[in-house]
Formats: C-alpha cells, structure tokens, sequence
C-alpha cells in the first residue's frame, strides 16, 4: 500500500496538507534562524515540495530514503514529527537525534529515514546499501534517494548507481534538479540537457518530469516502485524544480534575478496542487485557507514546543559514539586526562 | 574414547597459517549468522588477490559472497547503508592504499551517523583490509595507514600480529554494532600458531596480550613486527630479559596491560609499521607518560617507518621497512 493514495479524495488532501506543512515549517525555520534562535545554518525547501510529498506518498511506509542537506521537505513527507524536528534544529535533547544532528542530519531510521546528509552525493551508496540489504532479506521494499543537480558530478553518485543496476536492486535515484548547485548554475555543471539522459550510461530507464507538479512525481515513483519491486532494477528520475530561497539563509544570491524567481514563485506546488482540488470539486477555497491556518499552527506549535524543550547536559557529548563502551570516552572526558587518570588507572 | 577426542577437539587449538585463521572465522560467522556478507574485489570467484576468501563462494551464495566492481566509494558506501538497515557486511577493500577512494563514506558516514543520529542507529560493518611493505608491491600498494582510523572518532580499529588474535577479533569484530577496521598486514598471511576451535573463541576489541613475559624492557608491537619481535627477544634472551605484548588493538588502547608492563621494566620500544611521525607509536608513548611518567627510567624508542612511503626496488624497501634487527638495536640502546 502506497503511504499516501492519489486516486482518493482523503490522499489528496493529506498530500496538499504535508505540502503546506512544508512550507510553513520551513518559513517558520528561516524566520527562527534569522532571529538568532536557530544555531548553525538552515538551508530550505521551500519551493520544491511537490518532489518530496510526491515522492514519498507513492512510496511504502516501510521504504526507506536517503536525503540532503536540504532535508526538512523529505522528513515531513516521510512523516516525521514536526515538533521533533524542529526541537532538533534548536539543538534540543527531545529533538530527533537528541540535539546532536542539527538540520543537516535529522534522521529517524526506524522511519524508513536514513538521514539528511551534509555531504554532497553521499546519499545514493547508503540507498544502495538500504536497498541491497532489504533484496537480500527478501523483503519487499525500496530504497529511494533524493540527491541534487549538484550531486550528478559526484563519482560516487555514479557509484552507486552503477551498482544498483549491476545487481538489479530496489532503488530509485531522485535528483531534484533545483537549478542550483549552491551558487553556481546548473548549465555550468553538468554538460547535459536533461540530467536523467545520465540513466542512459547505466541502461535503467530515466526521465524527466514536471517537480512543480506532485502528481506527475508521485506517478513516476509508483512507476519506478513497481519496477523496483518486480526484480526489475532502479529507475533514475529527474525532477524539475526550483529553489526559491538562496542556497543557505543568508544566501546574497548574486547567481539569480529576482524575475527568475518570481515566475517560477507563479507555478508555486503548492497553488497548483490546490487550484486543482478545488476545481475538482475536493475542496473548497475555504477548505484550502483552513488547510494551510491548521498547518501554520502546527508548526507554531512545534516551535512552541521547540522553545520550551531542553538543552543537552554537557555531558551527553560524550555519549552515542559507540554501542560498546570505550574507556577514552570516559578518561578524556573534559578535554584531558581525568586528575585521577581516568578509568585507565581504576583497579 | 571417541567421545572424549572430539569433546577435546572443540575445546581444543589447530594450527593454521593467519590466513585460515582469517578465512575461517569468515566462514563460521557467516554459517553462524544470516545477515552476515562478504563484499569486495575479488573475494568471490578469485578468492581474494591474497586468497584470504578461498573456499567461501562454494559454501556459500555468491550473494553472500558478493564480487564487486572496482568502486570502493560505491561498495564501501553500500556497506554502510546495509548495516544502517540490519545487515552486517564485512568489506574488503584490497590494499589499505585504496581507503582514500572511499574515505568519504567511512569519516562521514560510517563513522557519524550513530553519534549525530543521537544513538539510534548501529552500525555493524568490517572493513578488512591489508597493509604493509615488504613484497615490492611499491607506494601505492604497501602503506600501513591504520592510524587514521585509530585517531578517527567512532571507528574501532583492530590490527592481530598471531593467527590466534586475526580469528578471535575478526569474530568480535563481525558481531560488533560498531564499525570496526580489521587491517591484516599482507607479509604475516603465511605465519602459523595455534587458534582455538571452538566456533564461540573470540577475542575481546581492546585487550593487548603478553606474548612472551620478561623483566628488562617491554617491546609493544603490532602485526609482522609483533613476530620479528619476538625473534628479536629470543635472539636477546642471554643479555637482556624482554617483555613482548602484542598490542591488537589501536581503538580502544588497552592502557592498562601497557602500563603495568612499563612499571615492571621502566623501558619500552614501540614497535609498528605505520610512518613514525604522528603514529601508533606516539599514542602509545602518551598513554605510558599519563600513566606511568615515573616508571619510565629511559626515553621510550620508536620502531618505523622514518616517514617515507614504501619504495619499489627491494633495497630500498628494506631500507625503511623496520624488521627485527631494528626492534634488537632499540633494545639495546635501552638495556
């Protein structure tokens, strides 16, 4: 069973309902960073929620996807908490990885989610890997990677998809084609019209589709699903999207005109989607304002939540690096040797 | 009588080279558990370029004993993922000199995701490979690069001098929830001693052992020099009394099997085929000088590689490569 079913009037709601959940966390992420709450940095997702939404409702709860560094979008679609996540991007101990992630590595693997990546490309081997461990379980599920433009020059992008055709795995290769490597122009990257015409070397179907368009990305995954699952390989999806806000907040964007950014602002994911259901007859205008006032609160909410969660004790640093206890841990905790020499000393 | 040769069988030791002793703990923890895997170049079909997986293929699916394509980021990368997803793959990359290909995927990656996921992911993957000079295999198939993985955080790295240490902390290493680089030095494959049977012999990560005991000066040593130490200590036996430890573990250090051994003989050489600078040694220095400052009765000496890579022609790479003339002159200056 799909996570989300397209064909029913309740899917399509839930899908227009994360889209906007989207949204609103993310502008509330830009708004809390940009006022000093949020630490390190935030790179948004705002403008491509078609691709994440799409994809992940066509896939199975059970699947699993690697993400990016722009990840807040795939959690969301993937069904994380919001008020988890955000309590993560405030550093917070009640936060996905207890506040030790951050926004570039929120993770919940029993989710299916194996991780936002601050590493350009490392996502499709971890795919790769989640795919060929399930194929050799034998169980029926997938491993889909969302990886940018960008991430097409990396070698081990090509890696891992070389190996998922050669062993014929479960996989499913997701670049959102946003426009932008960080600052610099897609064209100036890549020497290809269409980045999926890179399927070709590795003789797995490959295509463009409509990112400003979630029906057109969630059909095309179920697709790739279904291939995925008969024993019939990986499929290498591009989807056209856009990034409407700069690489990271802060971004000075010397690389775009505003113009640019408006006319893709007009073939917003989000509208469309709704203009659509509405004139379908699946909800109203009304519907559609309350749809996206409950996800703006929600998302109020979680940053409520977020505020009010709690700081990590000092010494939690030193905890999670390994499943087995290692005695440096303890003997150097604090930044040199313990007066009493540590545990090494303890007999 | 037949019972009790077989109930001594299982309890008992074989003699086998540290290549079987390898192959063979493979073999029982892939009998032993289902979700483990062997992956890399050649460890299929070919048996691997040093034949440390002969064998494996026929008992096994080649599934489970995965050829590769030449793509260590790749490869290395998919392990990760696999163990991310209740899989324990053991990955050979084929010469440690080829880590750098798919260095990526182990410090950012296999080594990060437990602690920047907060705890709540294992990762049960080993990565064998094989160091070390000594066949005229040249820089790029010769380097001893252990210390990265030892001084990265979040790896385990383990490195047996003895065929018994390679089969028991391979099998630890294989059943571990931590990524673990098990690092087989390329000249020791032929060496022999006495392994354990028994199918449930493993050896704790982070223990050293004392190889042979003495009074006068410690040798701490890793892989083939663990050996030529030895030699070096028999050769000695008339002069000078020497304690031989066999070090096996980089990370976790055991600090403490060191350190009494220090205040025993106030004199140590540390002995390890990695470049000297910024090595195994200079750890292994700073964890006696914590400890044990004022059992030391003499500066502590460094057995090495003087900071050059591993030369081509056989002069040359006997010039740099430590052996035990080198270990028996460090003794010396100490005794």
């Amino acid at each position: 069973m799909v996570t989300i079913d397209i064909e029913t009037d309740d899917g399509q709601r839930e899908i227009l309902r994360r889209m906007m959940l989207i949204r609103a966390f993310d502008n509330e992420a830009g708004d809390r960073f940009a006022d000093g709450e949020i630490p390190g940095f935030v790179h948004l997702y705002i403008g491509e929620e078609a691709v994440g939404v799409g994809a992940c409702s066509a896939l199975e709860p059970d699947d699993y996807i690697t993400s990016t560094h722009r990840g807040h979008g795939h959690c969301i679609a993937k069904g994380l908490e919001t008020d988890k996540m955000m309590a993560e991007l405030y550093g917070k101990r009640e936060g996905y990885c207890n506040g030790k992630g951050g926004s570039m590595h929120i993770a919940d693997v029993d989710a299916g989610m194996l991780g936002a990546n601050g590493i350009v490309g490392a996502g499709p081997p971890l795919a790769t890997g989640a795919a060929l461990s399930a194929a050799q379980k034998g169980e029926d599920r997938v491993a889909l990677a969302f990886f940018g433009d960008g991430a097409v020059a990396q070698g081990q992008v090509h890696e891992a998809i070389n190996l998922a055709s050669t062993w014929g795995l479960p996989a499913i290769f997701l670049v959102e084609n946003n426009k932008f490597g960080e600052g610099t122009p897609v064209e100036k990257q890549h020497n290809l019209e269409n980045l999926s015409e890179t399927a070709e070397a590795y003789d797995i179907p490959g295509f463009t589709v409509n990112g400003m368009d979630v029906t057109a990305v969630y059909e095309a995954v179920e697709a790739a699903r279904e291939r995925a699952v008969n024993g019939d390989g990986p499929t290498f999806i591009e989807a056209d999207t856009y990034r409407y806000r700069g690489h990271f907040e802060g971004d000075h964007q010397p690389y775009r005109d505003d113009d640019d950014i408006e006319a893709w602002q007009r073939r917003c994911p989000i509208d469309a989607f709704a203009n659509r259901l509405v004139d379908a007859g699946v909800l109203t205008e009304d519907e559609v304002d309350e749809l996206r006032a409950a996800a703006e609160a929600e998302i109020e909410d979680a940053a409520a939540f977020a505020e009010n969660a709690t700081d990590p004790d000092p010494s939690e640093a030193y905890e999670d690096m390994y499943d087995v206890s290692v005695p440096e841990l303890s003997t150097y905790a604090g930044g040199s040797l313990r007066a009493d020499g540590g545990s090494t000393t303890d007999q | 009588m037949s019972t009790d040769t077989s109930t001594s069988n299982v309890s008992g030791t074989e003699s086998m080279t540290v290549r079987e002793a390898i192959r063979e703990a493979m073999r029982e923890e892939l009998a032993r558990d289902e979700d483990v895997f062997l992956m890399g170049e050649d460890v299929g079909l070919f048996g691997g370029v040093f034949d440390v997986s002969d064998g494996l293929l026929a008992d096994f699916s080649e599934d489970r004993i995965r050829d590769t394509p030449i793509s260590e980021a790749g490869f290395l990368g998919a392990g990760v993922g696999a163990a991310a997803t209740g899989s324990r793959p053991i990955v050979e990359i084929m010469f440690s000199d080829f880590l750098g290909v798919s260095m990526e995927q182990t410090m950012n990656q296999m080594a990060k995701m437990r602690y920047m996921f907060g705890g709540k992911t294992e990762m049960p993957i080993t990565i064998r490979t094989t160091e070390g000079g000594g066949m005229g295999a040249a820089s790029q198939h010769s380097g001893t690069v252990h210390t990265w993985f030892a001084h990265f955080p979040g790896l385990i790295a383990v490195a047996p001098g003895t065929p018994a240490a390679a089969k028991g902390l391979l099998k630890s290493a294989i059943r571990s929830n931590d990524p673990v680089f098990f690092f087989e030095n390329k000249m020791i494959y032929e060496q022999t001693g006495e392994v354990p049977t028994d199918p449930d012999f493993t050896l704790p990560i982070g223990e050293a052992s004392v190889e042979r005991t003495g009074e006068d000066v410690t040798v701490i040593a890793t892989q083939r020099l663990v050996g030529e130490s030895l030699d070096a200590a028999e050769e000695l036996s008339d002069q000078v009394s020497v304690e031989v430890i066999d070090l096996r573990s980089l990370y976790p250090l055991d600090t403490e099997t060191i350190v009494a051994s220090l205040e025993k003989t106030g004199r140590v050489v540390v002995a390890d085929e990695s470049p000297l600078s910024y090595g195994v040694h200079a750890e292994v220095v700073t964890r006696l000088v914590e400890n044990g400052f004022y059992s030391l009765d003499a500066p502590p000496e460094r057995v090495g590689v003087p900071d050059t890579h591993i030369p081509f022609s056989p002069s040359l790479e006997q010039e740099v490569l430590p052996d035990a003339a080198d270990v028996t002159a460090a003794i010396e200056r100490l005794a």
